[in-house]
């Protein structure tokens, strides 16, 4: 079976689709910087400290007697929302500063069931504004390490052009991914950055699968121009980028699907930077190698490294 | 063309059910079991384990299995009534020297034990419990030294018999003001004495010193202060009776506290709020002087009868290591000058008496009665050593006659009264065991589903080429569980993600290389050489690819922490036994059903 005729001939990267690509890769990281900048993220409570409750009642929850209990009991800016099924409740609180863990869980316990049922205390996280400020550190540093070993790996493999462009894809799709998020007003917490960083890993597995027909059609069609060259390239890569992206998906709708609520925003997450990836690897990774110039001769010594595919079969 | 080489041919196989050996003791399943440690902090041994049974048999329940692991022993049972009837008899035989903690052990045949193989281990999140972030409070351990370090200088000085003198502390520097210009020299060189490391200023104007502490010493007492804290949590949580829990530092100033299947963190709340201290007393050999009491030993140690007044206490102890003197195990202890003046005048009065130390906590401790849960403090009382007095010494001295082990837990406790640097809860998270239940429930179901459908499409797509991705990409899944049992590393939620993830990710191999032979063949290429070069011509885009996205995993292994480690430990490990499957294990297969004959077409 294929999904595709044995060959397309897409023009990718004609100059008018080039700049329409690009200007529409510019438009969404505008909206989505501009999002950030004016309503910003959901964080989680991994970020902003505080207190979060999954609470499972026996029966359907009520969520405004919730409230008014939390409220009568001294906790006026709780967030009470339904949580997967309707018996289930999350209740987030700002940090509790002055009050002592071990008072503050007999007071919540006993407020969430003075309506009288018993309820199963599913998950209860007390969590320090400073861990947040300590997460949001690390988890940028970690993009910002994992971005940089990629555009040196790309250049020792490739050339700087085409790290250029690995690297331009990458930032877009963090970008755009976190936009989604910020416009969308969805929940941001730690498994988010988690799946940020395996959005990086799969968009530029498939930015280097690109890249590499790139450099061996350089080689091999002389005397048509790195624009066409560029082009075969991406049309003979076409099937596979949708196969594996499809596949990707599957499993990923499959998580979200039953994956259950706390694993929801991770599946979102791959699932937008998937999308997000997969265009961006034909867009935005060649068309900024190729508005940088690149051309064959950029590779006339490819850097292949024999031993690599010698021990292989 | 396309045949293996013998060596290759063996090896798929032998890795293959290597892997399925390994992933074998996760398919057995788990029963409720007991687990039991000593109270002292040694390992369970073979006759306590044997002494245990037979009170379990006396009492009419036959456990399936008994057995030690890490130190303590683990009791299977068939039954969670019988778990619990084993679990309150033992309780009640062993108070006070073997902790018994409620569990599930998988039921493994003992062949599969006896290779030392285990199942996974779940993270808290996906079987339930507490966790516990703490942060030491490393300015009062700074602080306590810097007190040390004042009366000590005050002490010295006096006793030097330089002029008036005036010892203060600022911040994290000591300052000495002198009466004369000429003592400042002389002063520096006590100063300098009492520690040859410390950076000594001399300040002409104003006639005073400032001292400092190293780098290098602030750093040792933070690591000081921060091993201790561990090491008495440790041994408060074993008191707990947790099964598996968990007490490790993390970073400079974190201590990490994980207890599985606990479900209320108070019991850690009291644990970590309790304070324990130390007295040096006379032992009151008469029996008689008024407001002498006998106080229980600790495990082994004898129980005495103390007199009421105290030498000196644990806030007075400024070190304490173990050592050896004269070739034999030794405690060396340094009082500050208060406690030091009082060992000397003790010493020389009681020559060859026996002198005790006493250990003291307090902790606060919830008793639940007829449904009403209430506090109560707790005091715990116990004598951990007691040596003859040698010697007639002042603010250093040393404990003799102990065994390599018993020096250094004796070093520990005595340190660990002695530093009082508190500890703050940064984060807690309680997991439920519903919950733990619903994520592995959900998170196995996902894989499940995902995997079919990836299953389904590669064979209507690429036929018996897709099939043969498929037996690859079962063996992927076969080898990561093998490998995560192998390592232990705990299963997380973010972690059963990552191997969903990987499920995806891992075809893409195989994508590239049938994409490439249908090229080849389109391009005319003959069957056999199709399929060798399409092995070839993918081979470098694949390594190129998955290596980038093993950086990102690394990079989120580095710095993530907890749940993300979870998932970063599952995607590496997840791209590179795919790499394996979907490079070496299917074309093992390839080569052994298309190679060498005459093939006219390729089922692709």
């Amino acid at each position: 079976m294929q999904l595709l005729k044995n060959k397309t001939n897409f023009n990718f990267l004609g100059a008018g689709r080039r700049r329409i690509a690009i200007s529409f890769a510019v438009i969404l990281v505008v909206i989505s910087l501009a999002s950030l900048a004016t309503r910003g993220l959901e964080f989680g409570i991994d970020f902003t400290g505080g207190v979060l409750l999954e609470v499972g009642y026996p029966v359907a929850a009520d969520l405004d007697s919730i409230r008014s209990n939390l409220a009568g009991a001294g906790f006026e800016d709780a967030q009470v929302q339904q949580f997967g099924a309707e018996t289930d409740v999350l209740v987030r609180l700002p940090p509790q500063l002055k009050v002592d863990a071990h008072e503050l869980r007999r007071r919540l316990q006993e407020t969430l069931e003075a309506s009288g049922e018993s309820v199963d205390l599913r998950r209860v996280e007390l969590v320090s504004p400073q861990v947040g400020e300590e997460l949001t550190e690390q988890g940028a540093t970690a993009m910002i390490i994992a971005i940089l070993m990629i555009f040196a790996y790309v250049m020792f493999r490739f050339q700087w052009k085409f790290s250029a462009g690995a690297v331009a894809a990458l930032v877009h799709d963090v970008i755009v991914t976190v936009g989604v998020f910020s416009v969308f007003a969805l929940p941001f917490d730690l498994t988010v950055v988690a799946a940020m960083l395996a959005v990086i890993g799969y968009s530029l597995n498939d930015t280097v699968v690109a890249f590499d027909r790139i450099r061996e059609n350089f080689i091999k069609l002389r005397g048509i121009s790195a624009e066409e060259s560029m082009n075969i390239s991406i049309n003979e890569m076409l099937a596979r980028t949708v196969i594996t992206g499809v596949t990707t998906l599957f499993v990923l709708v499959a998580l979200l699907m039953l994956g259950g609520e706390s694993i929801g925003p991770f599946s979102i997450a791959l699932i937008v930077g998937i999308i997000v990836g997969t265009y961006s690897s034909i867009y935005t990774a060649s068309a900024t190698a190729l508005q940088l110039g690149v051309n064959a001769q950029d590779l006339l010594e490819p850097v292949r490294d024999p031993e690599l595919v010698d021990d292989l079969p | 063309m396309n045949k293996y080489p013998a060596w290759l041919n063996m090896l798929v196989p032998f890795v293959l059910l290597t892997g399925m050996l390994m992933a074998l003791p996760n398919i057995y399943g788990t029963a409720p079991a007991l687990q039991l440690a000593d109270k002292d902090g040694n390992d369970i041994t073979e006759i306590m384990l044997e002494n245990f049974v037979r009170t379990v048999e006396n009492d009419g329940v036959t456990p399936n299995e008994a057995y030690l692991k890490d130190g303590r022993a683990v009791i299977r049972f068939e039954t969670v009534e019988d778990q619990h009837r084993a679990g309150d008899r033992l309780r009640d035989r062993y108070e006070g020297e073997a902790s018994v903690a409620l569990t599930l052990a998988p039921k493994l045949p003992a062949w599969l034990r006896g290779l030392g193989l285990n199942p996974m281990s779940l993270g808290l999140d996906l079987r339930g419990g507490v966790y516990v972030l703490l942060e030491v409070d490393m300015d009062t351990a700074i602080d306590n030294r810097l007190k040390s370090y004042e009366q000590d200088f005050d002490d010295r000085l006096r006793r030097a018999d330089i002029g008036r003198h005036q010892v203060d502390r600022n911040g994290r520097a000591i300052t000495v003001r002198l009466k004369n210009a000429d003592d400042l020299e002389e002063a520096s060189r006590i100063v300098r004495a009492a520690d040859p490391d410390i950076i000594i200023i001399e300040n002409a104007v104003g006639n005073s010193l400032t001292v400092r502490m190293t780098e290098t010493q602030i750093k040792a007492r933070q690591d000081f202060a921060i091993e201790q804290n561990v090491t008495t949590l440790r041994n408060r949580v074993d008191e707990l009776g947790v099964a598996e829990p968990l007490v490790q530092r993390q970073g400079a100033d974190r201590i990490v506290v994980q207890l599985p299947g606990v479900q209320d963190p108070n019991a850690l709340t009291e644990i970590l709020t309790a304070t324990a201290t130390l007295e040096f007393r006379l032992v009151d050999t008469t029996g008689e002087l008024p407001g002498s009491r006998r106080y229980p030993g600790r495990g082994d140690e004898e129980s005495a009868v103390l007199k009421l007044e105290v030498i000196a206490s644990g806030d007075q102890i400024t070190d304490a290591e173990a050592g050896f003197s004269e070739g034999s195990p030794a405690v060396f202890i340094k009082l500050d000058a208060a406690g030091g003046a009082k060992m000397l005048t003790t010493t020389q009065n009681n020559l060859n008496k026996p002198m005790s130390t006493l250990f003291i906590e307090t902790r606060r401790e919830s008793v639940t009665r007829g449904g009403v849960t209430e506090q109560r403090v707790v005091k715990t009382e116990e004598i951990i050593n007691t040596a003859s007095i040698r010697g007639v010494f002042k603010n250093s001295f040393q404990i003799t006659g102990l065994t390599p082990k018993d020096a250094r837990d004796l070093a520990l406790l005595l340190r660990a009264g002695a530093l009082a640097a508190p500890v703050y809860q940064i984060d807690e998270r309680t997991i439920g065991p519903n919950l733990g239940h619903d994520n592995i429930d959900r998170g196995f179901r996902a894989v499940q589903i995902g995997f079919l459908a990836v299953i389904v499409f590669m064979a209507v797509y690429y036929r018996w080429f897709g099939m043969i991705a498929n037996i690859a990409l079962l063996s992927n899944l076969v080898l990561i569980v093998a490998l995560l049992s192998l390592l232990q590393a705990s299963l997380t939620l973010p972690g059963i993600a990552g191997i969903v993830l990987t499920v995806g990710m891992a075809v893409d191999a195989n994508v590239l290389i049938f994409e490439r032979i249908r090229e080849e063949l389109r391009a005319g290429v003959k069957p056999q050489a199709a399929i060798n070069s399409g092995y070839e011509k993918a081979l470098s885009s694949i390594v190129d690819a998955n290596i980038t996205t093993l950086i990102a995993a690394v990079v989120l292994f580095a710095f993530g922490t907890g749940a993300i480690k979870g998932f970063a430990i599952t995607l590496s490990l997840g791209i590179i036994t795919s790499l394996f499957t979907s490079i070496v294990g299917t074309r093992a297969i390839v080569n052994f059903a298309f190679g060498g004959r005459k093939l006219t077409t390729v089922p692709i």
